[in-house]
């Protein structure tokens, strides 16, 4: 079946409606963030109304901007509506061929008609029933009225402008606005969990910038790109997000050198959380999210994330931490992150891993290893060498040659 | 020359063979290599991989490269019995499979398990009830193709899925070889398929290269073990010169695919008219909805087939004997056999398989050959 053009989308907020007076904040954001979602829809225009917001298409590929539509956090609900001509004929036509598209088993319904326009022929009760006459005639065996708890209602609007249809109900992706809930320093690595956390953390209202720490020549300039795609595939949700990385070679080779086997993991990582630190204070970050999921690996007990986050009193903050490998794997593969995640090159976290990393660290002595190196000087240098870039929705860096490619294909 | 042999195999088109030689001397670099030889490689692989799922409305991950049909429906079967055999040894499957099923189950059969071969009616077509009622508790794969290669029936997947719902731990593959193109996506991937088969030179590509629809989250064993490529799925190295120019071709044959199905029906149509008229010719496939654009087969009672092939090469037409894979072995069809048809018959068949480079200009010159071919075959007419 061909997909139905529609010309207008109700949004209905989720949580926010809840949030008192900072909801104009929320509105506000909300209305940016699918602005620039539906940035490339030059035609389509966004009011963000303290009830609801409207999306007017004029003309713009509604099943298209739809598509983007649910990966915008903080959006409960919305509905795709029809504007036709003020004449009841088009009306029925119009109802019809909605409800053709929801009804596959019978189900209740009703009709409710609001009239800004009152110049119009047809009362509001008299639309009701004509309505509802008429679709009960076109679908005898489907459907039957019920106005209190109805599967379906028929919304019809009679405006100056036309009168505006609307049915079905989409889900959207639920969440807060990115952006509402502050700014965080994500620490990403280009494995499978630190995506996810993303995303989650997304999802809470969080606007993400990236701080991923590469070591030339031990990481290639595939795991490079791939923690940058990964970056744009999560951009989706957020519109851009900037991607900073960080030269890591002179700490790692530094640490490896001068620090006992043990404690190369504990040391490494303290010295990543100092850098996502210093960042987030140059920056305005207030926290820092990690990937961690308790228990995974030496890293992740509880002990190594004592010793490692003593370096700071920033919250450190990890959206999977209770998670388990399968469950992150399957918000992997539904946001799409997974196949990529899964690509082999090495990242800053495989190369150097000590064969036995200690998975009870002592904080004191890892304090004391440190104390053999010059920890402000390797700092300073790693943070004189951070690029920093805007990374779109959907930017791609793996297949450089991708266009090359499409002439072949 | 006329060309109805497509089901056979079809031309390679210029421009995927551009693409095959193009890949081979500019990007033959093992995939699997880290280096920048071997990425443009994967790049290219993988989106190639992109490309088809796009076309075809499934997720990349879900497109397995092979060799071709025979592979293809060999490992879905085979692959099932192995990884599923502890939930039980029983398979249904139809009458009318392509060799490269039959035989895979044969052999199956060999090593302990059980086939249901399900009966079709007239028009070659399987009963979804008898599906429904050949389903026992140790039931772990239902097989039945989309088109029939050797009439053109297209088989009631989506009734037959509908029965599988109720049984979600039941591998359902369909050979779709003869379907892709076709017009019937809609059918070969409904929802509750799990593995389609499909073969590249059946449209336009290099023989050597096809690929299997494997849903997520159904399991296969793999058959041919080795440096996991396909995600350990599938080994050996991949054939990217011939995997790019395939995702090549399905682009080619998506973009017609409306217009091609058309023009076959247009085409199929006015053979099927024309051939209508005479008193001694047997038409096995129809022109309603349960036959596929493409294939159209017939007899002409009391003359062998292989004697009506040879008959039109002389008109410089190109038809077959029921189904290439097997015509040289003079065996009646086993389609026709399954739909009860008389041996005599049966062995009268000789099928036109259409492309989309057929035209109606095609169906007339056929249609002019016919009569030829008919009047001289006049004397032995039964």
């Amino acid at each position: 079946m061909a997909q139905l053009q529609y010309d207008e989308i109700m949004v209905r907020y989720g949580e926010l409606s809840t949030k008192g007076r900072n909801k104009k904040n929320f509105i506000d954001r909300l209305g940016n963030n699918v602005r620039k979602a539906l940035h490339d829809f030059s035609e389509v225009k966004v009011h963000a109304n303290p009830d609801r917001l409207h999306i007017i298409l004029n003309g713009a590929d509604s099943t298209a901007v739809m598509k983007r539509l649910k990966l915008v956090f903080g959006i409960q609900t919305f509905s795709p509506s029809l504007r036709v001509e003020k004449d009841f004929a088009a009306v029925c036509q119009a109802a019809k061929t909605l409800i053709a598209k929801q009804v596959d088993r019978p189900m209740t319904f009703k009709v409710e008609t609001k009239r800004s326009d009152h110049d119009f022929a047809m009362g509001t009760f008299e639309m009701n029933r004509e309505l509802g006459g008429y679709l009960l005639q076109e679908f005898p065996e489907l459907l039957t009225v019920d106005v209190h708890q109805p599967d379906i209602e028929v919304r019809v609007e009679v405006r100056l402008n036309g009168i505006f249809l609307t049915s079905e109900i989409i889900k959207g992706a639920g969440g807060l606005p990115v952006g509402t809930a502050g700014k965080g320093m994500m620490m990403l690595s280009g494995g499978i969990d630190s995506p996810v956390a993303a995303y989650l953390a997304l999802k809470r209202g969080v606007s993400l910038e990236m701080v991923h720490f590469y070591s030339p020549p031990y990481t290639s300039e595939q795991a490079l790109a791939k923690a940058k795609e990964l970056t744009g595939k999560l951009a989706q949700y957020a519109g851009s997000i900037r991607f900073i990385q960080v030269p890591f070679t002179e700490i790692q080779e530094t640490v490896k050198e001068k620090v006992p086997e043990g404690y190369l993991m504990t040391v490494q990582r303290r010295f990543m959380l100092r850098l996502a630190v210093e960042l987030a204070n140059r920056r305005r970050g207030l926290a820092i999210f990690n990937g961690e999921s308790l228990g995974q690996v030496a890293s992740q007990t509880m002990e190594s994330m004592r010793a490692i986050e003593e370096v700071t009193n920033m919250p450190v903050l990890r959206p999977v931490l209770s998670y388990d490998k399968t469950e992150i794997i399957k918000i992997a593969e539904d946001i799409d992150t997974y196949e990529l995640s899964i690509l082999p090159y090495e990242d800053c976290c495989t190369v150097f891993t000590p064969p036995s990393p200690k998975t009870k660290p002592n904080m004191a002595k890892a304090a004391k290893y440190e104390s053999w190196l010059d920890v402000d000087g390797l700092m300073e240098r790693a943070l004189a060498g951070i690029q920093i870039e805007e990374i779109h929705a959907g930017q791609e860096f793996l297949n450089q040659n991708e266009d090359v490619f499409a002439e072949l294909l | 020359m006329i060309y109805f042999d497509n089901s056979a195999t079809t031309p390679v088109w210029p421009e995927v063979l551009a693409t095959f030689d193009q890949v081979t001397k500019q990007i033959w670099g093992n995939p699997s290599s880290l280096h920048k030889l071997g990425e443009p490689a994967w790049n290219l692989l993988e989106q190639s991989r992109r490309q088809i799922a796009q076309l075809l409305g499934v997720l990349p991950s879900e497109i397995i490269f092979t060799s071709g049909g025979s592979e293809g429906d060999n490992w879905v079967i085979k692959g099932t019995a192995l990884a599923k055999r502890q939930f039980g040894k029983h398979i249904i499957t139809s009458s009318v499979e392509h060799a490269a099923v039959r035989n895979a189950m044969a052999q199956l059969e060999e090593l302990g398990f059980e086939v249901t071969y399900l009966p079709v009616d007239q028009t070659g077509r399987v009963k979804p009830a008898d599906v429904q009622a050949a389903l026992r508790s140790d039931t772990i794969l239902v097989s039945i193709m989309a088109v029939n290669n050797e009439i053109g029936t297209i088989q009631p997947i989506k009734e037959i899925g509908e029965i599988l719902q109720a049984y979600p731990r039941v591998h359902f593959m369909v050979d779709a070889v003869q379907a892709l193109g076709k017009g019937l996506d809609d059918v070969v991937f409904s929802d509750r398929v799990d593995f389609a088969t499909f073969s590249a030179h059946k449209f336009h590509a290099l023989r050597g290269t096809g690929f299997v629809y494997a849903k997520q989250g159904r399991q296969l064993a793999p058959l041919i073990n080795g440096g996991g490529q396909e995600r350990g799925q599938r080994s050996g190295t991949e054939n990217v010169a011939g995997f790019a120019a395939m995702a090549r071709a399905i682009r080619l044959v998506k973009e017609k695919e409306a217009q091609s199905v058309k023009q076959e029906q247009a085409v199929r149509a006015a053979i099927f008219k024309h051939l209508q008229q005479f008193d001694h010719v047997h038409l096995f496939s129809d022109l309603t909805p349960q036959f596929a654009s493409h294939v159209l087969c017939f007899a002409i009672e009391g003359v062998r087939g292989e004697t009506v092939v040879h008959a039109f090469e002389d008109h410089d037409i190109y038809i077959s004997t029921t189904s290439a894979c097997s015509s040289k072995k003079q065996a009646e069809a086993s389609t026709l056999a399954a739909m009860k048809v008389p041996t005599r018959l049966a062995e009268s068949a000789v099928r036109i398989s259409l492309g989309d480079q057929n035209t109606l200009a095609d169906a007339v010159a056929f249609n002019q050959a016919f009569d030829q071919v008919y009047a001289g075959f006049q004397k032995i007419i039964d």
